[in-house]
């Protein structure tokens, strides 16, 4: 599909140019700015190695030992007659739970299927186009003290069951 | 939860490797885990200096509240039990543009303040009100311009077009955001009807 190409294409760019020429106008030191800021891009990438390294040890171990193979058997008949790959469902099924576990999944489907295979890309816009629900939830209704959510949860996990459904048909319709 | 889940593919990953005499593949599954735990995270260095380098920029030349302008229209509409100049909603619209424009760093801290301003509002302090559910359906939905973790790793695996997955994304989140936002004023909806108020 021409559009989605030509924006895939031109986002980047055009996000970077118009935040550093936006900022030169607003009288930012973009320069001094940018720097001050990147300052905190090593300690991030550092605190977040302990939780990574446990997800992708669990994920890891999990397909290793041959349990996931023996999980996505179980599921696949189901799976192939909608025309789901059956190796995202596990991913599909972490992304509500757990934003390093989904993103340990996506990294092994790149390791196994490449980045560029039909999977690794619909792993790819699955990761970028969800959030991790159940976190979000508690820490918001958490930091105020609510204790019934009403029907927040249901309408957290249903929308997340669409962008899953929605990854998977984007990428039917625009890839292949 | 996450313990559990954590566990449960640890145990599982063991037992079935056990029961099926793969023990070198809980070995390799451990240190192969490990190892790319660690370089994956190295991975994004990169990436997450340089972005969070320009957010910074963006978050100083006041872009947030430049996008909350032109989004207040729609807020608006979103979230009809907030008075239009109540604080509340402007910490909802600093959290919607901090969200779009992929400064989740921001946006936390903004939508918690957001949701301490509705909290008085909030007849009930300890039941949801309309508009909390609200914020958390568009919350949790993340409609994101950018995915730059996902581009991250996408090269840092060798693809030969990283950011071919921006146009998709944002046409899958787009569409996800939208089944959010109806979902939610249909359970507002049968919410109301279940109690028997309005």
């Amino acid at each position: 599909m021409e559009w989605a190409d030509t924006l895939s294409r031109w986002a980047l760019p055009v996000v970077i140019a118009s935040i550093v020429i936006f900022g030169h106008f607003r009288k930012v030191q973009v320069y001094e700015t940018f720097v001050e800021g990147a300052k905190d891009g090593f300690p991030t990438a550092v605190s977040i190695i302990p939780h990574l390294v446990a997800m992708m040890v669990a994920v890891s171990v999990f397909r290793e030992s041959g349990a996931l193979e023996l999980f996505l058997d179980y599921l696949r008949p189901v799976f192939q007659a909608l025309h789901i790959p059956i190796e995202i469902v596990p991913m599909a099924l972490l992304r509500p739970i757990s934003g390093t576990g989904s993103l340990s999944v996506m990294t092994d489907i790149f390791q196994t299927h490449g980045p560029d295979s039909l999977l690794g890309i619909m792993a790819s816009i699955l990761q970028g186009s969800s959030d991790t629900t159940l976190y979000v939830l508690t820490v918001y209704f958490g930091s105020v003290g609510i204790r019934n959510a009403r029907y927040a949860v249901k309408v957290g996990l249903l929308s997340d069951l669409a962008a899953a459904v929605f990854s998977v048909m984007v990428v039917y319709w625009l890839f292949t | 939860m996450i313990n559990i889940i954590w566990l449960g593919l640890l145990i599982i990953g063991i037992v079935v490797g056990v029961a099926t005499g793969n023990m070198d593949g809980i070995t390799r599954g451990i240190l192969k885990g490990a190892e790319n735990g660690v370089s994956v995270s190295f991975g994004l260095v990169s990436i997450l200096v340089f972005w969070l380098g320009l957010m910074k920029i963006a978050e100083e030349a006041g872009l947030i509240q430049s996008l909350a302008k032109l989004l207040r229209p729609l807020a608006r509409f979103l979230y009809p039990s907030v008075p239009p100049h109540h604080p509340a909603m402007g910490s909802i619209l600093a959290n919607m543009s901090a969200n779009i424009l992929g400064l989740g760093n921001a946006a936390t801290p903004l939508g918690l303040k957001a949701m301490r301003e509705l909290q008085e509002l909030n007849p009930n302090p300890r039941v949801a009100s309309d508009a909390m559910c609200t914020l958390m359906a568009i919350n949790t939905a993340s409609l994101t311009v950018i995915p730059a973790t996902v581009i991250a790793l996408r090269l840092q695996y060798g693809s030969s077009n990283p950011t071919m997955i921006v146009g998709g994304t944002i046409l899958a989140t787009f569409l996800a955001t939208m089944v959010a936002v109806l979902l939610d004023r249909y359970f507002r909806a049968r919410d109301r009807r279940k109690r028997g108020d309005r």
